[in-house]
């Protein structure tokens, strides 16, 4: 019996020290709900194709100069050298130009993902990468349901590259990120998140023919930092239909599941275990 | 007089280094079939890890941005560990419910669950990119709590520590440090309710690891459900793991089973098939369920529909009839078929959840290079070697030494004995 109830505090013990990581768990994601997130608008419908945000932006992160546009074949994804690509696309409205990066989502799954918050969303909305504490499991490219995270396969020091709006070189300064500062056509915007949807509305209400009636990225994955408009429903644009739902919110139920069953679980093995060790000690007898 | 001192005062009075330096020393015959085979991987293993390391995981892999985790994710963690449940499901069986009958196989299912959770866990650290930031998540500079990965990874090492105190006696025998053997076995139910928490978190933990990539895998096998699955299948996989592991040991290892070992063996493969068919039943009904659930009929009539119809009465109905038949008609042959065919379609659903039905839909789809399969091939071989390197030492399938009897004559505890 005293051997029983020690093991049984050694259990508690145990218990106790997962509920307080279970607690930290329901204040982690909500931070920074208070502040205005800032975003960009990427309006395809002013967007005319010229790729400058390409070498802007692999400029300003030190990433290999893009191709020019005459060895460019088909459509591309961003890669580990490239952190955005504006691709071409035939549409039912002709030729339309479609930038792809990070969405910065609102409760980004990369981040819930990441177990050294390595990938972090920032107060201010940008999503943000940090070197001196990942640990390259590429769990965040796993989750990331617009596979955006990019690890260098080929390296013995690999990086996750992706956009991360240029938010500690530039942004916490003050200045913009670097496509939204050189666009030469504003089809990029800067601003809070609330202003951009504003801003977007006006354009769709105000020009509905040049407009298809949707802000990608308003609800999606839960809302993102990263507003599109676009001429042509989303998918002709290779966007990718993603649930509505946040994406930390589908591992929600099993993560607060936790610590009930810490505290459950032992206590029933326990009571298990004492009510059959009657049996045991009769087993015994027959068998000596 | 403090542990060491009756460690090494315990052992016959030999100085415990030279005990250890010669214990170190290979037992048995060098030219096996199966150390002919195995040494040449391994070194060639070695070698592929070196230059994984100086020149990136890329170069000895087919992983892509689009296929980030592969066969050492796929199936080094995910389904090595599913094997190793056998471990938490055994010792719920004796220590939980008193059910004496297995207590023989408990060690050697221990170890086993032991060295798979070192080195196939340990096949994470190869995987990583940048494994000198591991310490981050461990030391607690950086809690990403939110993390299905944190916890799981957290339960492993937590959950080796559980496994290793439930082993430790054994060791403690080998050593014949016998004062450090009755502390150590005072702590295996505390150990045992510990392990069995954790086994049932991570391995359901490890399904919820792919709960965020929602359109990433086949509807066929994602669900919000598959946590649940994975910790259900963990029972059936680790048992048929345990009936395949015991008929091959009690082969190989012949000279360290005991007469009584040997005659209990059918008993035990019995009772075990019940487990199994009762396990795979339930998860073959949560499996229906869900499928209902999910209205995947329009699924169904694709090739992705019939891998899965393949799995799922292949590999999942067809095992558990015969568990159902064989252990009815006392058939141990049928059972140990039943064991194997069970571990293939554990093998299968892991796979076919973590890199067949991942970007089923992606235009290259990723196959494992050879290099990746003789990396697999090495961690499991030196798994092995350590394994019967083990075996030939401590009294895992023997018995204990005598004085483990003789001084535990008056204090009866449910966990402090080891008897046939
Ligand atoms: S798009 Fe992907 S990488 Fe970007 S914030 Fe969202 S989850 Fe993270
Ligand atoms: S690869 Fe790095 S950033 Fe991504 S989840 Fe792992 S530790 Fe976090």
């Amino acid at each position: 019996m005293d051997l029983n109830r020690r093991s049984f505090f050694k259990v508690m013990g145990a218990t106790g020290l997962t509920l307080a990581v279970g607690k930290d768990l329901k204040a982690s994601p909500k931070a920074g709900k208070e502040k205005e997130f800032y975003g960009v608008l990427y309006d395809s419908v002013r967007c005319k194709g010229c790729r400058g945000c390409e070498y802007d932006c692999a400029d300003a992160n030190g990433l290999p100069e893009p191709l020019p546009n005459k060895e460019i074949k088909g459509l591309r994804k961003p890669d580990e050298f490239h952190r955005t690509v504006v691709n071409e696309y035939k549409t039912s409205k002709g030729i339309v130009y479609a930038k792809m990066q990070c969405m910065h989502c609102n409760e980004p799954a990369c981040a819930a993902a990441c177990l050294t918050q390595a990938m972090t969303k920032t107060q201010d909305g940008p999503v943000i990468w940090r070197g001196d504490k990942c640990m390259g499991c590429r769990y965040c490219m796993v989750s990331c349901p617009y596979d955006t995270p990019k690890f260098e396969f080929h390296s013995a020091n690999p990086k996750i590259q992706k956009c991360t709006m240029c938010y500690e070189t530039r942004v916490q300064k003050g200045e913009l990120p670097a496509c939204v500062e050189n666009c030469p056509n504003e089809a990029l915007m800067f601003g809070t998140r609330r202003e951009l949807i504003t801003e977007a509305r006006k354009r769709i209400v105000e020009n509905p023919d040049l407009y298809y009636d949707h802000i990608n990225g308003e609800h999606e994955a839960g809302g993102t930092c990263w507003l599109q408009l676009s001429p042509v429903p989303f998918h002709e644009l290779g966007v990718k239909t993603v649930s509505n739902e946040s994406y930390p919110s589908m591992t929600k139920g099993f993560l607060y599941s936790v610590p009930s069953v810490f505290v459950l679980v032992p206590a029933l093995l326990l009571g298990i275990q004492q009510s059959t060790k009657g049996n045991s000690l009769k087993e015994d007898n027959e068998d000596e | 007089m403090n542990n060491r001192a009756y460690i090494a005062a315990d052992n016959d009075g030999q100085p415990i280094l030279k005990f250890l330096l010669r214990e170190l020393k290979p037992k048995g015959k060098a030219l096996t079939p199966f150390n002919i085979i195995s040494v040449p991987i391994i070194l060639l293993g070695v070698v592929l890890i070196v230059y994984r390391f100086i020149y990136g995981i890329g170069s000895i892999t087919n992983l892509s941005q689009d296929m980030p985790w592969g066969l050492w994710i796929g199936f080094d963690v995910v389904t090595g560990v599913a094997f190793a449940g056998g471990a938490y499901v055994l010792t719920f069986m004796v220590y939980i419910l008193n059910m004496k009958k297995y207590h023989s196989i408990v060690r050697v299912t221990v170890l086993n669950g032991f060295l798979a959770y070192l080195f196939y866990a340990g096949a994470l650290l190869l995987d990583l990119g940048r494994p000198w930031n591991v310490i981050n998540p461990i030391i607690g500079n950086n809690f990403g709590v939110s993390s299905v990965l944190f916890l799981v990874a957290w339960h492993f090492l937590l959950y080796m520590v559980a496994q290793l105190i439930e082993f430790s006696p054994a060791i403690a025998e080998w050593l014949g440090a016998r004062r450090a053997r009755k502390i150590l076995s005072g702590m295996t139910l505390a150990a045992v309710i510990f392990g069995i928490t954790l086994s049932m978190l991570h391995q359901s933990g490890l399904g919820a690891l792919y709960l965020m990539a929602k359109e990433k895998i086949h509807p066929l096998w994602y669900s919000e459900f598959i946590p649940i699955m994975f910790f259900v299948s963990s029972i059936f996989a680790g048992l048929s793991m345990v009936i395949f592991e015991g008929s091959v040991s009690h082969r190989i290892f012949a000279d360290q089973i005991s007469d009584k070992h040997q005659k209990a063996q059918a008993g035990i493969i019995h009772g075990l098939a019940k487990v199994c068919t009762g396990a795979l039943f339930a998860y073959f009904f949560l499996q229906v369920l869900v499928f209902l659930h999910g209205k995947n009929w329009v699924y169904i009539n694709t090739p992705m529909g019939y891998w899965f119809l393949v799995e799922m009465l292949g590999f999942v109905l067809v095992p558990m009839l015969l568990f159902f038949y064989s252990y009815r008609k006392g058939n141990i042959f049928l059972i140990r078929l039943a064991s194997i065919v069970t571990m293939v379609g554990v093998v299968l659903n892991r796979l076919n959840v973590t890199v067949i039905g991942f970007r089923w839909d992606a235009a290259v789809h990723y196959v494992p290079s050879w290099m990746e399969i003789v990396v697999t091939l090495t961690v499991l071989f030196t798994e092995i070697w350590i394994f019967r390197w083990v075996i030939n030492r401590m009294p895992v399938l023997r018995e204990s030494p005598k004085w483990v009897n003789e001084t535990k004559t008056n204090q009866v505890s449910v966990v402090d004995h080891r008897r046939a």
